[in-house]
Order: C-alpha cells, then sequence, then structure tokens
C-alpha cells in the first residue's frame, strides 16, 4: 500500500505554513526515493495544532502538529509514515480531546478526506441526504427541513423550512437558490472550513434545497476576502457538474439544478440578505426594505432561497439521517449542532461542533483554556462586530439564541473572540461605531448619520468633555439606531456599544478618574 | 509611476472582458473583477464602455465602482499588504502591529510607498481568527504575526 499523507491546504493551516511543510515533505519523499501520496485535505478546526499531518497507517489515521518545516527531516527518521513516535505526536486524530469532545454532524468529513473527490465523499455518506430527497415530494423534504428545527446560522436564526416553505408556495417562472457566504464577522470562519474542506456539501444542501422549493440555480455568494474557498467551490462545482450531481438532471432524477460561485468586492453590508442580493443583481449593495421577502421577491425579483453556508451544508445531514436524529440534539427552541469558532487571545482556538446548550464559561474556559496571552479573560464577544461583549459575569449564559438574547446578547454566526484584561471598552465601543461608519451602504439615516455622531461622542468621552451628558447622549443614539435602522448593521451595532458601558462602566469614566484608579 | 494604457487599448481590453462575461446573470460585479484583474484597478476610461455594454448609466457603474472597497482608481503598488484591523485581531495586539508597519514602510493605511513597492490596507477579518493577528500579501495568506514575520515582510516586499 502507498502511504498516505494529509497535509490541510485550508486557508488557516496555510497562513501558518502548511505550504512550507508541504514542500519540505515531498522533497524529502523524493530524496528517500518513497512512493508516497500527498492528500491536500481540509482543516480539522484545531488550529493550535496547524499545520497538523496525518498519515494513513494499518491502525488508522495518525497526527502529528504543529508540524514545522524544520520537524520534517527528523518526522522521516522517527518513521512518521508508519505512525513512529515523535516530538509532534498526536496519536489518532479522533482523540485528540478538543476533537473528541465535539459533535459532528456539519463537519463530519471536514479534515477527513479529500476535499474534491466524490468518491471520498460518497464513501463518508455524502450524497445520501441528496438520494434520499429525490425519493421524496418537495414539499416532504420541506416538512422534514421543518420538522429538524433548522435554524438560519448566519445569525438571525429563523427557520429554514419555513422560509423554504414560502418559496415552494410562492408561484415563479424561475427561483433560485442563494448561498451568502459573506463570512464578513470578525472571529467567524466556519463557512471558509466548509468550502474549503467539505465544498461537496454545501453543493448538496443547496442542491435538496433546489428540489425542495422548484429552484433550477443556485448562486454562492463567496467574500473576495476568501480567494482559496472561492477557487475550491469553483473546482468542486466542475467535479461535480461531470459527475451528473449538477445539471440538467441531477443523479439522473428529473430534476435539474446548476450553480454558480460569485465573488463579493469588500462590502460588509453584503452579508446582509437583501444587500447581497442586489450585490448580485451587479448595483451597490444597498439594503432593501422588507416587505418583500426575499422568498416572495428576491433575486432578480423572483421567489428566493437565501441561507447561511452552515444552514444549507446541515441540510444533508438532516435529510440522511433524519428530522428526529438531528432534532434531538440542542436545547429549548434551539436544535441540533453548531459549529463555535473560539477565537482572539484564546490559548485552544479554532472550530468546535456542539449541540446547543454548553455555557460560554465551558466554551472559553475549558475548551478554549482561556487566553493565549495567560491573562485573565476580560470581555468576549459573541457573534462578531455586531455582537455584544460578555464579562465573566454572564458566563453561566447557555449556547442557545433565546438565552443569548434574554442577556441583550445575540449568538450570530457563533464567532466568539477572548479579550484579556487589557483591552479598553471603550475603544471597543468606539471601533464598533467606527466599523458601521465604514461599512454603512448609507441608505437608512440612524445607520449612516448615527455611526458618525456615535464615534464622535465616544471621543469626547474619551476626552472627559461632559462625560455624563454624552453617556446619556450615547444611549440615546444607540436607542435610535435599533429601533430606527433598516438593517442589522445599524440596528445591532448598538449591542456592543451598549454592552461595553453596561457591563463595562469603569473603562468609560473620566480619564482623570480612569488613570488614578489605575 | 506605473505606465498607464492608452485610452483606446483599454477600450478594447475592456470590450474583450465585457463578450466574455456579458451572458452571465448580473454581470456587472464580474465583469469589474475582471478589468481590476487585468489592469490591476478598475480605469476611468473602463467605465463609459461597460455603460454602453450594459445599457446602463455611467452614473450607475460609477455608484457601484465606488460602492465597493475593492476596486481601485488607482494602480497599487508593486505588492498589496492587507493587514486584518477587526476584533480578532485586535484582540491580539493588531494596533500595534499597524503602527509598526506603518512605521517600517513609512507609509499609512491606503497608501503606496514612494518606489511604488508595496500598498498597505486595512481589511476587516480574514477568516483566519484562531491565528491572530492575521494579513494577506498578494493574496498569500499570513498568521500569528510577530516581529520577526514583520521584518520578513518588509524584506519580501522591498526586495
Amino acid at each position: 500500500m502507498i502511504p498516505r499523507i494529509y497535509i490541510p491546504a485550508d486557508s488557516g493551516a496555510l497562513a501558518l505554513g502548511a505550504e512550507k511543510v508541504a514542500k519540505a515533505i515531498a522533497s524529502e519523499l523524493a530524496e528517500r526515493g518513497i512512493e508516497a501520496k500527498i492528500v491536500r485535505n481540509g482543516s480539522r478546526g484545531a488550529y493550535f495544532l496547524e499545520p497538523m499531518v496525518e498519515v494513513a497507517t494499518a491502525n488508522g489515521r495518525v497526527a502529528y502538529g504543529p508540524v514545522k518545516p524544520s520537524d520534517v527531516k527528523s518526522l522521516f527518521e522517527s518513521g512518521f509514515l508508519t505512525g513512529g513516535h515523535h516530538k509532534r505526536w498526536l496519536g489518532a486524530p479522533d482523540k485528540i480531546p478538543f476533537l473528541a469532545k465535539q459533535t459532528r454532524l456539519t463537519f463530519a468529513r471536514c479534515g477527513v478526506i479529500d476535499p474534491l473527490s466524490l468518491e471520498s465523499y460518497k464513501k463518508h455518506g455524502g450524497l445520501n441526504g441528496l438520494t434520499n430527497a429525490l425519493g421524496l415530494t418537495p414539499a416532504a423534504i420541506v416538512a422534514q427541513v421543518t420538522e429538524s428545527g433548522l435554524r438560519g446560522r448566519g445569525g438571525a436564526g429563523f427557520p429554514t423550512g419555513i422560509k423554504w416553505k414560502t418559496v415552494l408556495d410562492t408561484a415563479g417562472d424561475r427561483k433560485y437558490i442563494v448561498c451568502n457566504a459573506d463570512e464578513g464577522d470578525s472571529g467567524t470562519f466556519a463557512d471558509r472550513m466548509i468550502m474549503e474542506g467539505d465544498p461537496f456539501v454545501l453543493i448538496e444542501g443547496m442542491t435538496i434545497a433546489g428540489i425542495a422549493t422548484g429552484a433550477t440555480k443556485g448562486f454562492v455568494y463567496v467574500r473576495s476576502e476568501y480567494p482559496h474557498a472561492v477557487a475550491m467551490m469553483n473546482k468542486a462545482v466542475e467535479v461535480a457538474r461531470k459527475a451528473g450531481v449538477l445539471g440538467a438532471s441531477v443523479l439522473g432524477s428529473p430534476y435539474a439544478f446548476d450553480m454558480e460561485i460569485r465573488v463579493g468586492a469588500g462590502a460588509y453590508v453584503c452579508g446582509e440578505e437583501t444587500a447581497l442580493l442586489d450585490s448580485l443583481e451587479g448595483k451597490r449593495g444597498m439594503v432593501r426594505a422588507k416587505p418583500p421577502l426575499p422568498a416572495h421577491k428576491g433575486l432578480f425579483g423572483k421567489p428566493t432561497v437565501i441561507n447561511n453556508v452552515i444552514s444549507l451544508a446541515s441540510v444533508p445531514i438532516i435529510m440522511d439521517k433524519g428530522a428526529a436524529f438531528y432534532k434531538d440534539f440542542g436545547m429549548g427552541r434551539s436544535r441540533g449542532t453548531i459549529p463555535i469558532q473560539i477565537a482572539g487571545n484564546i490559548r485552544y482556538g479554532g472550530l468546535f461542533e456542539a449541540a446547543f446548550g454548553m455555557t460560554l464559561g465551558e466554551i472559553v474556559d475549558d475548551i478554549g483554556g482561556g487566553t493565549a496571552t495567560g491573562r485573565p479573560v476580560k470581555a468576549v464577544q459573541v457573534g462578531g462586530p455586531l455582537g455584544a461583549y460578555f464579562p465573566r459575569a454572564l458566563f453561566d449564559t447557555p449556547f442557545d439564541y433565546e438565552a443569548f438574547a434574554a442577556k441583550d446578547g445575540l449568538i450570530g454566526h457563533a464567532g466568539i473572540v477572548v479579550f484579556d484584561d487589557t483591552a479598553d471598552m471603550l475603544k471597543q465601543a468606539r471601533f464598533a461605531m467606527e466599523f458601521c461608519a465604514i461599512e454603512s451602504c448609507g441608505k437608512c439615516t440612524p445607520c449612516r448619520i448615527g455611526s458618525t455622531r456615535g464615534v464622535e461622542t465616544i471621543d469626547k468621552l474619551a476626552a472627559g468633555i461632559e462625560p455624563e451628558k454624552n453617556l446619556a447622549l450615547v444611549a440615546d443614539l444607540c436607542n435610535t439606531m435599533k429601533f430606527g435602522s433598516l438593517c442589522a448593521l445599524g440596528g445591532f451595532t448598538p449591542y456592543p456599544v451598549m454592552s461595553s458601558i453596561t457591563h463595562f462602566p469603569d473603562d468609560f469614566k473620566p480619564a482623570p478618574v480612569r488613570v488614578a484608579a489605575e | 509611476m506605473p505606465m498607464q494604457p492608452a485610452s483606446t487599448e483599454i477600450t478594447s481590453r475592456t470590450t474583450a472582458i465585457i463578450q466574455e462575461l456579458k451572458g452571465l446573470e448580473g454581470p456587472l460585479l464580474p465583469i469589474l473583477h475582471g478589468i481590476q484583474e487585468e489592469f490591476g484597478h478598475v480605469p476611468q476610461d473602463a467605465l463609459p464602455v461597460i455603460a454602453e455594454a450594459l445599457n446602463i448609466s455611467r452614473a450607475e457603474v460609477h455608484g457601484v465602482v465606488t460602492f465597493y472597497h475593492d476596486y481601485r482608481r488607482h494602480p497599487a503598488g508593486r505588492h498589496v499588504l492587507k493587514l486584518c484591523q477587526a476584533e480578532s485581531c485586535q484582540s491580539m495586539g493588531s494596533d500595534a502591529i499597524a503602527a509598526k508597519l506603518k512605521q517600517l514602510l513609512g507609509i499609512g493605511f491606503h497608501e503606496t510607498t514612494r518606489d511604488g513597492s508595496v500598498t498597505l490596507e486595512p481589511v476587516y477579518c480574514l477568516g483566519l481568527c484562531a491565528c491572530s493577528p492575521a494579513a494577506m500579501l498578494d493574496g498569500e495568506v499570513i498568521g500569528r504575526l510577530d516581529d520577526e514575520k514583520l521584518d520578513e515582510i518588509v524584506a519580501e516586499v522591498r526586495s
């Protein structure tokens, strides 16, 4: 048997030097005259161990990491091709605690298989969901997705099945499936990982959505900051077309479905679904007023399903194992699993897929191991730039849409950014306003003007100018933005601002007092 | 300064890109991406050609080009360095990294060095948040930036 070596080509692994490691391994193989197959897999998401190299041995896969190019020679000398011991030896990847504790449903294959091998995809349960869906009526597929309790993983948490039903019930000569892969929230990378590590699961999910709603064309709108994901999706679509998964007859059925990969142009607001649709149409990414809902009048005015990558990528497992299987995970009205992305100043950063219900404290302290700097955790921003900052006092909050809303926060796209005690929360609040000002599409006044006034007012606070009055002004401004903005950009910017003020009041005291306190 | 192609040449190269992509649904962004890839920026002279071909106004094309952060109106340096300035990278000291880079290169954000070697830009998230602070140099990703990696980057763009 020719040895198989897995070296991730995931962006995160590449950012940590995976390409150099791959080159070093290839040249060492050539030098030693060893024949081996190098597979460029995705990442399993344990970024503190990347680049994590795996070898397939008679006793299963053995992992080594984090591997540096300078380790490669000694890895060969230690017999790593047969799982030999080395200082970077990690053993079976499934047994690594960070990975062993997870419930991998959506990410079951990510980092395991060759992302462009349809054969490998099928061997690991791929296309079972689509095959099952082809044996059902569209209404039955929609019912199953609804029954599973799947809610939009982009952040809004709207029930996916209800969205699909609206599109199914709306007459249209042409309907679209649009995948929102404009993953702009800081602290999130789940969409990128799926697109780079298991692109077929997204293609399968979109195809099922097409069959379920009567749509024949799909678009994936990927942000331009993800060039590797764009390249991988384009290759995967090509493979799927050649294999008859996409095309005039999906897997030999009477259904037609095809898709295109489109690239964004660096506008954060295009992650908002209606701005994304305008952008796809070739316009400025301006937010649309709702109604009409995209399900009624979406892309080019046609009925459109617009879902996040993870929502769509979770559909195949639901159609494979059934709604009851998926629904069995989770808590309350948050069913199934959620890929939590642990990021920022964190010791064990990465993607952790788990059933809803873990507490924030368990995620940050037990799984993440506290800060990378070793200093105490001061604040954790959950849900991207529009998410609230949580203090340690709220670490008992369970990861659940409603529980976070009850604490004036949101889980958003499930990114968690950890800050140590050197963080200045006034600076973070200012940044939230500044970011909103940079990225506002400009359509509604509370967002366009409010964000700029917010920066100015917080600057006055920092300078100690009429602090009480200006603090009240910021709160009033946040109230206007929250209730008067057209979309979540202006509407949710108050979350990081107000949570900073509420939970970290000391950081907003006038400068002389702050200096005296230190 | 890099040479600016003559306007007739811009027209013919732009027309070729439009012809290739015109059949797409919603072709404007793909066309603009194609033009930026071809010229390194979106030349002013390309705009009326696009407007004419897609039967939209010049104002609409101008509106789209200026809305998106990615489209450049002027050529960039030989290298483009994007430094992440979003929250995850902030938590790992991206402010200090930015200050140091600006000093090493002698330019601020959205500026190009006098010798045309590098353009420095802020970016709001590269999706490398478990390996912050992060950057992208000419499309290649770099994680866990530190002083040593900064020196390597500066040496590379100056070479």
